[in-house]
């Protein structure tokens, strides 16, 4: 059953800047997936309980107690730029 | 002409004042050293394992208690899928279609009448990092570049959302002050508009009164008071209402509240509308809280603002000074209870705790005035002993010196002479020097009494007290 795909708003959603090349190559990739998806989709469910986990645990809460943080100078020296203690990036334009 | 109605809706986010974050156990600090409190989960490093923090666990489930709503039996966390440099998963974790607290309620109150708001839900999620953009003085649309601070990325961060029950900009602003003083007295958050801690933004419209469908929504963001919040949502209100008076129509759009100019502007448009596509976090497992567990934090509530608001007008406090008063440092509520216990009269009390005494602890802090007495002070003006104005003198010697009302007022020669010997003396002798002014009364003329009330306050230097004065005038001009 095949799906209808708007390949270019997703690559848009994902920031991908793509070619039309790879729009066809993912168009029909992504497009195997959704038909897979939509074959589980099929199946009845009806008086099967929903699970919002494969692992079938609960909570797993952790106490609330601080643990040291990473040293600073090293995470900055892993990003390509910094300033004075923070990250610098490209201007950001979109609110 | 077309009479308008406002609908407005508020979201509240609430940073929680939790030890370390949502998930992970980085310390929540404010105003420190940028990215001093970061890890590999909260800088969204690959393969980081999130692990939900059992104490803002709880104190989502006491705030949603708090608001009377419903504790889902079980609560999912989703991702939120959007790109911005302050999120560095580019998703924020939160909640979608099952939250944990949903359909609830806020009793709030403005100018005495009190007004029921639904909460249609409370979630968690987390904060995001803070952006400081640099060059073109600051503002976003010129930055030349971005400084980004984690610190706060991963804060836990409960996000309430009012239904859109508010019909005015001065409901707003006092269901914003009445939640406000509801999750500081539930003791979860520092609660500051100023530094953040809590947010608010605005949904508003409006729509032809007696319609029943709601009009397009705008949302408002970027007001740090509740001045600025209620001049946010008037001042949109206005600006729809002239769009649809000049017939043209309103944009669903985020706009910002701008305090200079006084009104909101639209922010640069998304291309596109938001597409967050969220799905369930797999990283996180389901929430189940156990009955008892919600029973428990049930019962351990604090007296919640609107309760105690209730239980103060039930004493015959006025409905606004009780609103104040419900609010008001506890301290300051301490000292109210001991004094009506001592006696006092609630409304002259609550009176005095919000007005006099919040004025002169606020000028100097002091630990030194007790319950009784404040009942002290009350009582000596009651009986005629002090005037109001000599009280607020001895009140503020109260403040300072921790000595009582009776002292202070001798100490301070303020005592109204309640001597009766000594004021039908000086009365008698007002009289006997003002043979017209008594022949005017006499004749009928009344209001000469006010003349001879002052004459004899004088001859006893302000300090007998008027009300006896007046008894012992009027007495003896009839004699």
């Amino acid at each position: 059953m095949p799906v209808e795909i708007d390949i270019a708003h997703v690559a848009r959603l994902a920031r991908l800047a793509l070619s039309e090349e790879e729009l066809s190559t993912y168009r029909s990739q992504l497009g195997v997936i959704l038909e897979h998806a939509a074959k589980v989709q099929s199946v009845p469910t009806e008086g099967l309980e929903p699970t919002a986990h494969p692992l079938g645990l609960l909570n797993g809460f952790r106490e609330d107690l601080v643990r040291p943080s990473l040293d600073r100078d090293e995470v900055l020296a892993a990003a390509p730029d910094s300033a004075d203690g923070y990250f610098v990036v490209p201007p950001a334009l979109e609110g | 002409m077309t009479d308008w109605e406002p609908v407005v809706g508020i979201e509240v986010h609430v940073e929680l004042k939790t030890a370390s974050k949502m998930f992970c156990g980085c310390a929540v600090s404010f105003g420190e050293d940028p990215n001093t409190n970061i890890c590999p989960v909260c800088l969204g490093l690959p393969g980081a394992l999130p692990v939900a923090n059992a104490a803002a666990l709880e104190s989502i489930v006491r705030i949603g208690l708090a608001l009377h709503c419903q504790i889902a039996p079980q609560s999912v966390f989703h991702r939120k899928n959007y790109f911005y440099a302050d999120l560095p998963k580019n998703f924020q974790v939160s909640q979608f279609d099952s939250p944990v607290a949903i359909n609830g309620w806020l009793d709030i109150n403005l100018d005495g009448t009190s007004n029921r708001v639904g909460i249609e839900r409370a979630h968690m999620e987390e904060d995001t990092g803070k952006s400081l953009h640099q060059g073109g003085g600051g503002r976003i649309h010129s930055a030349t570049s971005t400084r980004l601070d984690f610190n706060r990325s991963g804060v836990p961060l409960v996000e309430i959302v009012s239904r859109p029950d508010l019909r005015s900009a001065a409901e707003a602003r006092a269901y914003a002050q009445d939640l406000r003083a509801l999750i500081a007295e539930l003791d979860v958050s520092d609660a500051r508009m100023e530094e953040g801690s809590i947010r608010f933004d605005a949904n508003v419209s409006v729509r032809p009164v007696g319609a029943g469908e709601l009009g397009t929504k705008v949302e408002i963001k970027n007001m740090n008071s509740f001045r600025s919040l209620e001049r946010a949502v008037a001042s949109e209100i206005e600006r729809q209402i002239a769009l649809l008076e000049g017939g043209s129509r309103v944009i669903q759009e985020t706009r910002h509240w701008d305090e200079e100019a006084g009104s909101t502007r639209s922010m640069r448009t998304k291309e596109g509308s938001s597409d967050y596509r969220y799905f369930t976090e797999p990283d996180l497992l389901p929430l189940v809280f156990a009955a008892d567990t919600v029973d428990r934090l049930h019962s351990d509530l604090p007296e919640l603002p609107a309760d105690r608001r209730s239980r103060f007008e039930g004493m015959g406090v006025a409905a606004g000074t009780a609103r104040v008063l419900a609010m008001t440092d506890p301290e300051l509520r301490r000292i109210f209870t001991e004094a009506v216990a001592a006696g006092s009269d609630p409304m002259t009390t609550a009176i005095w705790v919000t007005g006099e005494l919040t004025a002169v602890l606020r000028k100097t802090p002091s630990s030194k005035v007790a319950g009784v007495g404040l009942a002290g002070l009350l009582a000596m003006v009651k009986e005629g002993k002090l005037s109001s104005s000599a009280a607020k003198e001895v009140l503020t010697e109260m403040v300072a010196s921790g000595d009582e009302a009776s002292v202070v007022a001798e100490r301070l020669d303020l005592l109204l002479v309640s001597d009766t010997n000594a004021i039908e003396a000086a009365v008698t002798e007002v009289l006997a020097a003002q043979p017209h002014a008594v022949a005017r009364y006499r004749s009928g003329e009344e209001k000469v009494i006010g003349f001879l009330v002052g004459l004899v306050m004088r001859s006893t230097g302000g300090k007998a007290d008027p009300k006896l004065v007046n008894e012992t005038l009027r007495r003896q001009l009839v004699g």
